[in-house]
């Protein structure tokens, strides 16, 4: 008997080691599968995702605390005038097809992006370089149209990737970059494999040879793979009323952070009657942000009153500019000629922030005679008709990009609102070379948006991550869409 | 014949007659108070009472949003029935209007609509609903449209098999030669002969119909929030299974209830009205 207890103790301290040594894969799970994996066609958050700093690099990267960092580039000067930004590149990044990386495939890059018939989401940041310039084949120089403070920031992204010019049309299916990792293969509706870049001149400090992006949509199915050991990672749960039990268990780690993402209740802001300030100061009246955050999100969130994030160090809190107060919006809807409210659309994407938060927000406003119809849609439909189009009266969602105060000038842009003011704000603050003036201008900003009760501003979209206990190296908050995967390791 | 007496005193010593009854009967009860009256508000929204334990205030406890959970069911069974009701309306009126058709014609347009019933029968009755629903768009009038559709050649099927039946009795042949026509026949003849068959048909569709909504209403495309329904009940449960199990366990309840007491009262009619039955007893 004691030597048949010893030999099963032998055994299972064997696999243990064994294990130990051996344990260099991961599985994440992620909610959504994201269609293309080519973040200069599609700016759904899971490519930037997946892509950002593990495939594809850019000239410099943002950290955990959203700190500007060398990343492609080793280092950069900005002349006095702030247009003429002058990178020093690296010279030992291969592409993933073997071929080297030069300046020239930064300036390939970027006026694809810069071109007319750029597909790049972030077409604009592009639109303000005039010229990028390669003195030598480890240096790029961009030459500004006007001062743009926030270059830098954008440049973080993967939308401004270094991409090898010769593979650049099958990004979507097969990304090529020079990250950490490649592209490995993808099971459509499963998952999305990355492998280790053995070239990459960090692959040694990379710990993890396979990592596995698998996309579970309903939460339950999520949990259940946790438990079972499908999943390794879930680094953003989408049903908050989950982590509890995950906190009780040895096994798991639950980790709280923030993101970027703002969830804003976005109103068509030129259809009737919401090109009514009014009306949507009523709305802004009637909305009870600690109940939408209990109720939604279970206690997890913080409220925002503007479309800028709290963890930021020029947030100003503006929450208290539309206090709970259905006389006083019920008074502003009936001066806006609406004295029995009127019946509006919600169209909640499938997230369960967005449809939980839909159904508390159309009782709230219902209190103040706005009769919502809740029209639940699917991702597709939402990107299309509702971002695209415009189709739409009421809307929830997350928007996770650093800095999207900016979306406020674009022309056309879903939620439509249209203030000369603002842009010009944004103008200034692009020109601010003093952080104090640009850090006054950004409060400016959030409170213009605030006053105009552009959307309905609610909460900011806590990170809430379970891992499995021994894996270290994750990004507890989400400064960008990013989340690195070199740093990741298994402590036993 | 059996006398009406006779009928009452069978039924009241069926037990599947009067637990069905019972259940049913309870069902559409609780339907109709509820268009009056429930315990709370069963759409209205507070927080501060989100998940609290059944106690004197919340009979059954609240859900994530604070809702009352007894107040739910009881508007969630008003759904259910109107469904129900709607959906089996639908599907029997088209239905044994084709199929006594088909029965009064024969030839070509029995094949014609026989073979339709076929050709629907080749798709399992909840996929095609889920197929029209996403066409048409979630909701509860979709919901109904589709479970209704869905209905008509399980209705068609029935009325023309029983109906053939009829067609070959002597009765018929006496009408004919009294010079009535198809239509009267069937209306005067056939149809009051297979009412019974119907009518055990029908409640057993209705318990379908009402599953099939819950279900509709599970995959978030039959009833829409705010309008209770017991399908989205459970669905939102789901995430909360380890945070507070009865949420899903009551709409679960409730659903298991009203099915066993249609399908009880479908068996329990079909014994009744069954004359071989009520002869061997």
């Amino acid at each position: 008997m004691r030597a048949k207890l010893s030999i099963i103790a032998a055994l299972t301290l064997l696999a243990g080691v064994g294990a130990a040594q051996t344990r260099d894969t991961l599985v994440i799970g992620f909610q959504q599968e994201p269609t293309g994996l080519d973040p200069t066609l599609d700016s759904t958050a899971a490519i930037e995702t997946i892509v950002a700093q593990n495939i594809v690099e850019t000239l410099v990267q943002m950290d955990e605390r959203g700190q500007v960092k060398p990343a492609l580039a080793t280092g950069w000067t900005i002349t006095a005038d702030g247009l003429t930004y002058a990178f020093k590149i690296r010279d030992n990044r291969k592409f993933h097809n073997g071929r080297k990386l030069d300046s020239s495939d930064v300036k390939f890059s970027f006026e694809r992006a810069m071109a007319p018939d750029s597909t790049n989401p972030n077409k604009r940041i592009f639109a303000n370089i005039a010229t990028v310039a390669t003195p030598s084949p480890t240096e790029v120089v961009l030459t500004l149209k006007t001062p743009d403070s926030l270059l830098l920031f954008n440049l973080t992204n993967a939308k401004a990737g270094v991409w090898a010019k010769e593979t650049v049309e099958t990004n979507k299916v097969t990304p090529v970059g020079s990250g950490p990792y490649k592209f490995g293969r993808r099971v459509t509706g499963d998952r999305i494999v990355l492998v280790r870049n053995d070239d990459h001149p960090d692959a040694k400090s990379v710990r993890l040879r396979e990592v596995s992006y698998k996309f579970i949509q309903d939460p339950n199915a999520s949990v259940a793979a946790l438990l079972s050991g499908d999943l390794d990672a879930f680094p953003n749960m989408p049903a908050p009323e989950m982590l509890k039990q995950f906190e009780r268990n040895a096994q798991f780690k639950v980790a709280v952070g923030t993101t970027e993402g703002e969830v804003i209740l976005a109103i068509h802001n030129g259809k009737a009657p919401f090109n009514d300030v009014r009306v949507r100061r009523a709305i802004a009246h009637a909305i009870d942000r600690k109940a939408l955050i209990e109720g939604a999100m279970f206690g997890y969130g913080t409220p925002i009153g503007s479309h800028f994030p709290p963890h930021n160090p020029n947030y100003v809190d503006l929450t208290g500019m539309y206090p709970l107060d259905l006389a006083k919006a019920k008074a502003l809807l009936a001066e806006a000629g609406h004295p029995n409210g009127f019946e509006a659309s919600l169209k909640l994407p499938p997230f369960p922030y967005a449809r939980r938060s839909g159904e508390v927000i159309a009782s709230q406003l219902g209190a103040i005679g706005i009769k919502i119809k809740i029209e639940p849609v699917e991702w597709a439909q939402w990107i299309g008709p509702v971002f695209r189009e415009s189709q739409f009266d009421l809307t929830i969602v997350a928007h996770v990009q650093p800095y999207d105060l900016d979306n406020y000038t674009k022309q056309p842009y879903y939620y439509n609102y249209n203030s000369p003011d603002f842009t010009k704000l944004w103008g200034e603050i692009l020109q601010a070379t003093d952080p104090a003036k640009q850090g006054e201008l950004f409060k400016r900003a959030q409170r213009k948006v605030a006053e105009d009760a552009v959307n309905g501003f609610l909460f900011q979209l806590p990170q809430l991550g379970v891992y499995r206990a021994g894996l270290e190296g994750y990004w507890l908050s989400s400064p960008g869409a990013a989340a690195p995967l070199a740093q990741l390791r298994w402590t036993r | 014949m059996t006398t009406s007496g006779g009928w009452l005193a069978r039924a009241l010593r069926s037990g599947n007659f009067l637990i069905g009854a019972a259940l049913s009967g309870t069902l559409a009860l609780t339907a109709l108070v509820s268009l009056f009256w429930t315990p709370k508000s069963a759409t209205a929204i507070s927080i501060p009472h989100r998940l609290t334990q059944p106690s004197g205030e919340f009979p059954l406890g609240t859900d994530h949003f604070g809702r009352d959970v007894l107040s739910m069911l009881m508007v969630g069974a008003q759904n259910s029935i109107l469904v129900g009701v709607v959906a089996v309306g639908i599907g029997a009126t088209l239905g044994i209007a084709l199929g006594a058709l088909a029965s009064a014609r024969r030839g070509w347009v029995e094949e014609v609509v026989m073979r339709l019933t076929d050709f629907s029968f080749a798709f399992p009755a909840i996929l095609s609903a889920i197929m029209l629903t996403a066409i048409l768009g979630p909701g509860t009038v979709n919901s109904i449209i589709a479970i209704g559709i869905f209905n008509i050649p399980l209705f068609a099927r029935v009325t023309r098999g029983s109906a053939n039946a009829i067609w070959a009795r002597e009765f018929i042949l006496a009408a004919r030669a009294a010079g009535k026509g198809a239509f009267r026949i069937t209306l005067e003849h056939v149809l009051p002969n297979i009412a019974s068959v119907l009518i055990v048909q029908a409640t057993i569709q209705f318990a379908l119909a009402i599953l099939a909504e819950a279900g509709l209403s599970y995959l978030g495309l039959g009833t829409q929030p705010p309008q209770p329904s017991w399908g989205r009940m459970l669905n939102e449960a789901q995430t909360m299974m380890f945070l507070a199990p009865r949420l899903a366990v009551f709409p679960g309840i409730a659903i298991a209830l009203a099915v066993l007491g249609l399908n009880l009262l479908g068996d329990g009619l079909r014994d009744l009205f069954d004359p071989k039955l009520a002869r061997k007893r």
